[in-house]
């Protein structure tokens, strides 16, 4: 039986992990590599690297992140922020990542992910959605960090991404992220079931039971959280058992 | 002892290269080179087929690579030397995949590669995540690995075998996926063993000292 996945994501900024509120007012938590390892040895059933400055910064520094992650930890990796083309996805799977996440380029440009797709299969191809509530039930892209409105309804950009080949919706909810209060269950159910792709619930974990809410009530196949394992509220290994007690199939072995 | 990984544009052969690099070191098993040269396969005691993508653009990359398919066959299949096929490298050994269109594989394991349709609708494609094998039949490249350890799978077609004797161990996806499949110096692995932790570790070196 396929078990859901627990992914910690480090925000990473020139080479460190930061983690924001809102995305802003970053704080230098650590050291990447490092963290990977951590987690690898903690049992954590993928990792993310989200390169928050890429859109505006050069990112030569993620690929050096990739090969020495790649190096230490034999566990699946995913890299986004920046990815612009299928040559940049092509870097990044060779330089270490497994996955690659593209945002505001597949908002510009929902075809690169039929380009990306179609040379290196869907498996490899992410899409990560941040999107705002609007109005009730209604959701909308932001693309920068938040910063900039799209008009574009989320279930829609869902549907078109994953008709082109996204193998996976990494779905982050901006009112939610950093605050603690909890997965937007709606928002992440709405997407669940718009698409035939795992989705990856994201944005705003503070206890475990949000991360068994975004799995039961969400739909999600995945949960990805970072302040609560960053900074030690919880260990991956307890919030695997609290899952699991819940009902919901882990990899705790 | 030279145990080569052939890269032909498809996909992360870094982790590839690191995991088996790092097995070798600990067994004793020799030099892990990446090559794109077919006169590297020729004088390899062990080959690795990677891939990760779509069947077609895979196939057609090996194919634009000259002289690698025949320097694979003189040494893998003239020559019996191990051979590992991981991921779409697996799915490379079968008669023909039905991946958007039908393509011909080496037909070294008879099977057709299949679009993956779990029983249960609500179950998402890819398969992707992390699955515990059954293990079918014991393979010395299986070795301490047992049903019940948990393997990395990312992947929307699987490889559905001819002869049930050719499925060495296989996963439940409402439907059974194949695993690995295997005969003779040949074995070929649907997940990434290189990014399954410890039981995928323990198959790369495994493989690593495997007389066929």
């Amino acid at each position: 039986m396929l078990k859901t996945r627990i992914i910690p994501c480090l925000d990473v900024a020139e080479g460190r992990t930061v983690k924001g509120v809102n995305f802003v007012d970053l704080i230098d938590a650590g050291d990447p590599v490092e963290q990977a390892r951590a987690y690898d040895a903690a049992g954590a059933d993928e990792l993310c690297f989200l390169d928050i400055k890429a859109t505006h910064e050069n990112r030569g520094t993620m690929y050096d992140l990739a090969t020495r992650t790649a190096e230490q930890c034999f566990m699946p990796l995913t890299i986004g922020g920046g990815v612009r083309s299928p040559d940049d996805v092509r870097d990044l799977l060779l330089a270490g990542a497994d996955k690659v996440s593209f945002n505001s380029a597949a908002v510009a440009d929902p075809d690169v992910i039929a380009r990306a797709a179609d040379r290196f299969g869907s498996q490899c191809i992410v899409v990560a959605i941040d999107a705002k509530t609007v109005a009730p039930g209604k959701w909308e892209i932001f693309t920068h960090g938040g910063r900039k409105a799209t008009g574009i309804d989320a279930v829609e950009f869902a549907k078109t991404v994953t008709a082109k080949g996204a193998g996976e919706i990494l779905l982050t909810s901006m009112d939610r992220d950093g605050t603690r209060a909890g997965f937007n269950l709606s928002l992440t159910r709405a997407i669940s079931d718009a698409v035939h792709v795992p989705v990856i619930a994201s944005g705003g974990v503070g206890t475990l039971d949000h991360l068994v809410e975004g799995v039961t009530e969400g739909g999600a196949s995945a949960v990805l959280a970072a302040s609560i394992f960053h900074f030690g509220d919880y260990t991956i290994r307890e919030a695997k058992e609290h899952m699991q007690a819940a009902g919901i199939p882990m990899r705790l072995s | 002892m030279l145990t080569v990984i052939i890269d032909y544009d498809s996909g992360n052969l870094h982790s590839a290269e690191k995991a088996f690099q790092r097995m070798a070191a600990e067994t004793n098993a020799g030099e892990v080179i990446v090559t794109t040269k077919p006169e590297d396969v020729a004088r390899a005691d062990r080959i690795v087929l990677p891939g990760d993508g779509a069947f077609p653009a895979c196939r057609q990359q090996l194919s634009d690579h000259r002289g690698i398919y025949e320097a694979l066959e003189e040494a893998v299949i003239r020559q019996a030397r191990p051979f590992m096929g991981i991921c779409v490298g697996m799915q490379m050994l079968a008669t023909v995949s039905h991946e958007y269109q039908d393509t011909a594989g080496f037909d070294w394991i008879g099977g057709h590669v299949r679009k993956i349709t779990p029983a249960d609708p609500s179950l998402k494609v890819p398969h992707m995540g992390w699955n515990d094998l059954v293990i079918d039949q014991p393979h010395p490249v299986l070795e301490g690995v047992k049903t019940g350890d948990h393997a990395y799978f990312v992947h929307s077609y699987h490889f559905v075998v001819d002869d049930g004797a050719h499925r060495l161990a296989h996963c439940d996806y409402a439907g059974d996926i194949t695993a690995i499949i295997g005969r003779d110096n040949l074995i070929g692995m649907q997940f990434h063993p290189e990014k399954s932790q410890a039981a995928g570790l323990q198959m790369i070196a495994n493989f690593l000292g495997w007389k066929p």
